[in-house]
């Protein structure tokens, strides 16, 4: 059971073996139709991947709508010095980004594996079978959809969390518009959206094991939470590395699609990530360069950060995905 | 019941929580489906009570009859079917091309090329160069603008290529010993053998189609190519929902009764019943697909 990311490796880093004294002219006569049924694939990658970084310059221009990105008058690094120095947001939404992902880590990333150990201990076929399908549902429908629920069911008013409390004691909670409960906000419904679909490479990883490891231990004694911890963790641990350390590759990606349909203004203080910052002052407000800079200090960084976690995997001797 | 009487009673006790457990996460999981659910379904006095609501009281369609009354769900139905077809079947049919040539061994810098779009997926320009690139080369406010940006997944892309370099290569050799060319092996051959991996990749690519909203924000001006998501973000998300009071200003008798709460849950049910209904029979596919994903062919 290798990686979910092992799909991308596969023999690209073999070479294609060229055969002797053949020019590379000929081998190409030879596919010239391989080279026509990647006519798309090239247009494709060359402007709609490699393409928006012509216009990365920007964030070194005063950028201007009439001149275009070609046009526009340098700038220097002007808006890094800005962003550096003077912005009076950017280190708090760094600060936010950070937080909001880290969270995610901790408290996001083992529920699933937990789960996983809950499902593979179900001995009742159809009850496990029907509560992992239902586990999977919230995977399958949008953080517009998703953001339409909990906005119902966390209203403060009408709400029916907010209800429960109530009945319980509890002063009702803006779950969705209190800084204090925002994040925490943001974990949970995140764990609530992913954590079925997460186990399934977990049990993938599960039914790797070999059986007679737990029969070995069930005759020298060891019940099951035992066998879970010798034997099932163990089983699985390569699997949870590599994911975790993929995942802190993300760092930076603290959820876009999920923050952007959940914040209002009340919550922005902690909720603003740069993704968010991005869209918002460069879509909403214009400011095309600055926000092109901020976009470049991201990008810039989760780069090196997916070579650095990469050389990590490698290091560790499984294969990576580059 | 043979299973439990073998357990000893520490394992007993231990399966009755590990489904006690499970079945509280399942209950919330299902939870608000079924609030929003019976919220649509209710009288307004019911729907507007604070509390916990499991099944609707004092049933009523009316929600609904006004909901289906908004244009802007059936322009957004129709946007959003529109770009799941043809958005799907294009990148399909373009992705297995590019894959299948980058599957043979024999084309040459056949790994630079790999490389070349490997590596996209890890870095991107960012947002305001992509969205001045759409504009620059006039896919902005055009429903293309919905269907080009993520014509080619390279993940899936590169899984469709793997699956292909594990068909067995005499198959391919045979056909083109009776004259087939590429293209013909492609798809009288290849592509017919890999018929699960491509139903599984055109579910993938349909479900994303479906629920993809950011592209329908950023690009789409004119009313008349907005997705459904982006209808049902305005009127929940943003709480905009002037087409809402408009039909209820219009509405008379019992129907004006009603409040937009109900009627923007029964939006809300509207634009998720689609997947709830295929969900169940789509899920056993995209969990194939991890795995094909996951463990080399």
């Amino acid at each position: 059971m290798k990686s979910s990311l092992s799909a991308l490796s596969s023999s690209s880093s073999r070479p294609a073996v060229p055969e002797p004294r053949v020019s590379v002219w000929e081998q190409y006569k030879k596919c010239k139709y391989l080279l026509v049924m990647l006519i798309p694939l090239f247009l494709y990658y060359l402007i709609f991947e490699y393409g928006p970084l012509y216009g990365v310059q920007i964030a070194f221009k005063d950028y201007q709508i009439r001149a275009g990105i070609w046009e526009s008058p340098w700038a220097g690094i002007k808006h890094f010095d800005y962003m550096f120095t003077a912005s009076p947001e950017f280190y708090r939404i760094l600060w936010n980004t950070v937080v909001i992902s880290f969270y995610h880590l901790i408290f996001g990333f083992p529920a699933p594996i937990l789960l996983a150990l809950l499902f593979n201990e179900l001995r009742i076929g159809w009850f496990k079978k029907l509560s992992q399908t239902i586990s999977y549902l919230p995977h399958f429908l949008s953080w517009v959809v998703l953001g339409g629920l909990l906005i119902t069911i966390l209203s403060p008013t009408t709400g029916a969390v907010n209800a429960v409390l109530e009945w319980l004691g509890f002063a009702p909670i803006y779950f969705l518009g209190d800084p204090d409960y925002f994040r925490f906000t943001l974990v949970v419904s995140s764990i609530w959206k992913e954590i079925g679909w997460g186990t399934i490479i977990y049990l993938a990883a599960l039914t790797g094991i070999d059986p007679h490891l737990y029969e070995a231990a069930r005759m020298d004694g060891a019940g099951r939470w035992k066998q879970t911890l010798h034997i099932t963790l163990p089983g699985i641990m390569h699997v949870i590395a590599i994911l975790f350390i993929f995942r802190t590759g993300q760092v930076l990606n603290a959820g876009f699609d999920q923050i952007f349909n959940l914040y209002n203004p009340a919550v922005y203080s902690v909720a603003d990530i740069l993704d968010t910052y991005v869209y918002r002052v460069g879509l909403t407000q214009l400011q095309y360069s600055f926000t092109t800079a901020v976009g470049l200090f991201k990008n810039v960084i989760a780069f090196s950060l997916v070579l650095l976690t990469n050389y990590v995997v490698k290091k560790l001797g499984q294969e990576g995905i580059l | 019941m043979s299973w439990f009487s073998r357990m000893t009673r520490g394992e007993a006790a231990f399966q009755v929580v590990a489904v006690v457990l499970v079945t509280l996460l399942g209950v919330t999981t299902l939870y608000p489906f079924i609030h929003v659910l019976s919220v649509s379904l209710s009288s307004p006095s019911e729907a507007m009570r604070p509390g916990v609501h499991l099944w609707p009281k004092a049933l009523t369609l009316d929600a609904y009859v006004h909901a289906v009354r908004l244009n802007g769900i059936w322009i957004g139905f129709a946007n959003t079917i529109y770009r799941t077809v043809i958005g799907t079947l294009l990148s399909v049919f373009v992705m297995s091309l590019g894959a299948y040539a980058l599957s043979k061994k024999h084309l040459p810098h056949r790994s630079a090329y790999t490389m070349l779009v490997v590596v996209t997926m890890f870095f991107s320009g960012g947002l305001i160069p992509m969205f001045l690139l759409m504009k620059g080369i006039g896919l902005y406010d055009t429903r293309w603008a919905l269907i080009i940006p993520g014509l080619f997944n390279t993940f899936y892309m590169l899984i469709m290529r793997n699956f292909f370099m594990s068909i067995p290569g005499e198959l391919e050799e045979s056909a083109k010993m009776d004259g087939a060319g590429d293209f013909r092996v492609l798809f009288q051959l290849v592509l017919p053998l890999s018929k699960p991996i491509l139903a599984t990749i055109s579910l993938w690519l349909a479900v994303h189609h479906w629920n993809e909203w950011f592209n329908g924000l950023i690009y789409i001006q004119d009313q008349s190519k907005v997705v459904l998501q982006i209808y049902l973000r305005r009127l929940i998300v943003e709480n905009n929902d002037s087409d809402v009071q408009f039909l209820m200003e219009q509405a008379t008798g019992s129907m004006a009764q009603i409040v937009p709460e109900t009627i923007k849950a029964a939006v809300l049910m509207i634009g998720t019943i689609p997947i709830l209904l295929i969900f169940p029979f789509i899920q056993k596919h995209f969990v194939k697909g991890i795995m094909l994903g996951s463990i080399k062919g």
